[in-house]
């Protein structure tokens, strides 16, 4: 048998995020209006999460929507033309429909039809996910211009009673594009999973037992302080890792853009890395909420719009959740 | 070498004041940490983390919750030293 001589693709050496976009939701939820079900208080909540009100849609948006949105301005933002876009990867826990994928249509939608285009659950690690495999997937030549998009209505899978999880979050929906660069925009991701401990957080019920009258509607659940220790403590060993392999030190970052999961969980992370007083912490969750997979694109369009300075610097972003999963890399800020 | 109940109750208290600023001497044995110290759950797993690197010990997750008091905790520490 000869030789197979088969073609295989290469793409550029580089990529870099080109431009970043943010929707969310349009409903400003302060805690005064979520503590009665959980038998609260505002500062109960400001003291255990640092939330101080969470952004919510309307009963007519869906993720679907948050997501196109944050995907337009992104685009926008980029200087590319949506016909450029050939890849759109959104990371969600919260399509209320299985299939078709979000992206599919919202690859349509932001005028980029016939791009490749699917969904994927790495809950709150969703976004780190989507950059690791669309700089994968450009570098590889599968790909020129990527959408990536973290978009959660998590609004619709809540338990208003639930005093684990429920009043910490909220909807919305990050992007960026990625595409070819000249200088090296996105180092190695650290990434991973402990399916282990996959019932720490998650769903407590599921669709077929809702369906059999087993189980109310699905909502989500976590052990609060079990997260806590393996957000902070081993999250910040993952980190580290990924300063070591993009070959910089926290004294080279200029943002740190963790997970919005907790306030606490942002401030004891920040503490454990030891981040000298320089580098700006996205602190996004105390006015949007935690959103899953969109809250670190979010976090970081915020940061850019509020400190323009930051464009060109590295930012250390990672993501950890449900799963658990748990992904970080460093970039450079578009 | 391991330490005493009473050494371990004062560094434990030490961890306790870091995290909370409670005073030391509020750290006393029979202490709730929820309802006399009023320390909350996060609160509470860092000073586990905290005390598992001083006193060089394990406590699992599933251990925290059987911690109510200080000297649970102090119990827990001296036994998981041996």
């Amino acid at each position: 048998m000869t030789r197979p001589q088969l073609r295989q693709s290469t793409g550029p050496q580089f990529t870099r995020i080109l431009g970043m976009g943010a929707a969310r939701g349009e409903l400003v939820v302060p805690n005064s209006e979520i503590i009665e079900p959980i038998n609260s208080s505002d500062e109960w909540i400001q003291q255990r999460t640092g939330v101080i009100t969470r952004h919510r849609a309307s009963a007519d948006v869906l993720a679907i929507d948050l997501a196109t949105e944050a995907a337009m301005e992104a685009v926008a933002n980029a200087g590319i033309e949506p016909g450029q876009v050939d890849l759109v990867i959104i990371a969600t826990i919260s399509n209320v429909q299985q299939t078709p994928s979000m992206a599919t249509v919202v690859a349509d939608r932001i005028g980029a039809n016939p791009a490749a285009a699917y969904d994927f659950n790495a809950a709150c690690a969703g976004y780190a996910y989507a950059v690791a495999q669309a700089d994968a997937l450009i570098r590889a030549g599968a790909a020129h211009y990527a959408v990536v998009v973290g978009a959660e209505k998590l609004s619709d899978i809540i338990d208003p009673t639930d005093r684990s999880i429920s009043f910490l979050l909220g909807d919305g929906a990050g992007a960026a594009v990625i595409g070819p660069s000249d200088y090296p925009g996105i180092a190695a991701t650290v990434w991973g999973s402990d399916g282990a401990n996959a019932d720490k957080v998650g769903m407590n019920a599921t669709l077929i037992e809702y369906r059999d009258g087993k189980a109310p509607w699905p909502t989500l659940r976590q052990e609060g302080p079990s997260v806590f220790r393996w957000a902070v403590w081993e999250m910040a060993k993952v980190a580290r890792e990924a300063l070591e392999v993009a070959g910089i030190t926290v004294d080279d970052l200029a943002a740190f853009i963790p997970h919005q999961a907790n306030m606490r969980i942002v401030d004891e992370f920040a503490k454990q890395l030891k981040l000298p007083e320089s580098v700006i912490i996205a602190r996004d969750i105390a006015t949007t909420g935690n959103t899953s997979a969109a809250s670190i694109p979010l976090a970081a369009h915020r940061l850019l719009q509020e400190n323009p300075q930051l464009s060109g610097g590295y930012a250390l972003q990672i993501g950890f959740g449900a799963g658990l999963a748990f992904g970080a890399q460093v970039v450079v800020l578009p | 070498m391991a330490l005493s109940t009473e050494e371990v109750l004062a560094g434990l208290a030490e961890l306790v004041n870091d995290e909370t600023g409670i005073a030391a001497d509020q750290v006393a044995l029979e202490k709730s940490f929820t309802d006399d110290l009023d320390i909350d759950s996060i609160s509470m797993m860092t000073i586990v983390v905290n005390a598992e690197e001083k006193f060089d010990v394990k406590i699992p997750d599933d251990e925290v919750k059987n911690l109510k008091t200080v000297g649970d905790a102090v119990s827990f520490i001296v036994s998981a030293q041996a």
